[in-house]
């Protein structure tokens, strides 16, 4: 089963696509754009659709997704965490 | 490739254009009309009446958008013909008039001096002779390049980026490679990746067009806002599903326009297009606004992706539901024409996804109705610029 997908080998957040990942999943990662897999441990309960870290992330990195910036760090983020609205913010508007 | 057809079957109307569906509309000026159209379309079964809350008081370029959505809605060759009912008679006169330019049958109808009461009889007895007379129309074999397609995403999450999106992407890409006539917009929803599309753009000038209307928005929302706009982009239902930031949301919505279009023109709010190819529009964001504003520009079939699952339909234009999020497809089917949730398991490449879509496309143009249309949906709302005089 994929357990989450990102699409450039740089990103350094996936997005969860399936139910019910929880703390102590290893989770399968799927490379959009290599068409191969990769895996990281979770270490928080993540809601489907919500993103994984898939590295640890300090205050002011900038978020990669895409390949592209999608946003900076506003709180530390060790890799397998939940990465959302609580630790990352827009760096627009 | 296998899906792609040559061919679908259509409503060929008096100056050309290709529908998909046949409707008789009774569409108001302004707000007053609205019970009157209602009458009418409750008296002729099978007319379909587009009320709507403007339409007074209004003026210059707010004014010119009023007059180009009801005429370009009137105009669509989704329509087969058109019934217009306004409080005064010249305003309504404009619509009739602007309309009958394009050879469809349409008549007027002003409230003043005449009441509701013999308005609608009058404007019942012109429906009914143009219910008939459409009831008689025949589809006919037309070319897949005579057909208009547009896009618009909406209660996004992070699956429409690595999913739906990019499915639109790919049917786009073999859509453009056929002659069609195809657009996007949502123009503040582009903001984190405006230089992809920039660099998209066929030329320079495509490309000032481009930048120009994005950079006019940019500034609408630096007037208005009392924060960064986090509380309203991403919409909470986007932050719900797992969207974090407006460029996050934008570099998924831009999955839309594929990877080998190129935008080749750029239009204003419900401004036609005047040659096939992939066209930007610039829009609002919301969903009901920026399908209304492609149906008024002229397109007849609507790809409409989704994550968390968006419920919109139009009056006139059939909107496609394409989902990748197996929860939405799961708790919300009726509303999903198209599940893509396979790409996320790798049971389905991206080529198959995009053929599916068409698929579904060639069925929705030849007759099938929508799950949006099956279920009543028929959000009509007016993009507006400003206050009312």
């Amino acid at each position: 089963m994929i357990h989450c997908v990102l699409h450039d080998p740089a990103d350094a957040v996936a997005v969860v696509v399936v139910e019910g990942v929880t703390a102590g999943t290893t989770l399968t990662g799927l490379i959009l754009d290599e068409d191969r897999t990769i895996t990281l441990p979770c270490v928080q309960d993540i809601p489907i659709g919500h993103k994984v870290a898939l590295r640890d992330l300090a205050v002011g990195d900038t978020v990669i997704k895409y390949g592209i910036d999608i946003g900076r760090v506003v709180q530390p983020i060790a890799r397998g965490q939940h990465a959302h609205v609580h630790n990352i913010r827009t760096k627009r508007w | 490739m296998h899906i792609m057809k040559n061919t679908f079957w259509g409503y060929r109307r008096e100056n050309g254009r290709v529908g998909v569906r046949n409707h008789v509309i009774v569409l108001p000026v302004d707000d007053l009309s609205n019970a009157a159209c209602e009458a009418v379309a409750n008296n002729i079964k099978g007319t379909l009446a587009i009320p709507h809350p403007y339409g007074r008081l209004q003026f210059g370029a707010d004014l010119e958008l009023h007059f180009r959505t009801l005429i370009g809605t009137g105009a669509n060759p989704n329509v087969a013909a058109v019934v217009v009912i306004g409080i005064e008679e010249q305003w309504t006169k404009k619509i009739v008039d602007a309309i009958a330019a394009t050879g469809k049958p349409v008549t007027g109808f002003g409230i003043e001096l005449h009441g509701d009461h013999d308005t609608i009889m009058r404007a019942s007895k012109a429906a009914k002779e143009y219910l008939q007379a459409a009831s008689e129309l025949h589809r006919v074999e037309c070319k897949l390049d005579e057909l208009w397609v547009s896009t618009k995403c909406g209660e996004s999450d992070t699956t429409s980026g690595c999913g739906s999106n990019p499915t639109v992407g790919d049917a786009f890409d073999k859509l453009y490679a056929a002659g069609c006539t195809l657009v996007f917009g949502e123009t503040t929803e582009l903001t984190g990746g405006e230089q992809i599309v920039a660099a998209r753009c066929r030329d320079d000038r495509v490309r000032a067009d481009f930048m120009r209307m994005f950079d006019r928005y940019q500034e609408v929302i630096n007037r208005h806002k009392t924060s960064d706009l986090s509380d309203s982009q991403p919409t909470k239902g986007n932050i719900a599903g797992g969207l974090t930031t407006i460029e996050e949301k934008a570099l998924g919505n831009i999955q839309k326009i594929g990877k080998k279009c190129v935008v080749d023109g750029v239009l204003d709010k419900a401004e036609m297009p005047t040659s096939p190819g992939l066209w930007f529009m610039d829009s609002s964001s919301a969903a009901a606004e920026m399908v209304t504003l492609c149906a008024a520009s002229g397109y007849v079939v609507h790809f409409f992706p989704t994550g968390q699952g968006n419920v919109i339909g139009n009056p006139i234009l059939p909107v496609i539901k394409i989902c990748a999020n197996p929860r939405t497809v799961r708790t919300m089917s009726e509303h999903i024409d198209v599940d893509t949730s396979g790409l996320l398991q790798r049971e389905l490449t991206m080529d198959q996804a995009g053929d599916k879509l068409l698929d579904m496309m060639f069925r929705t143009a030849n007759g099938r109705l929508t799950s949006a249309e099956a279920l009543g949906h028929r959000e009509f709302v007016l993009t507006r610029l400003y206050e009312s005089a």
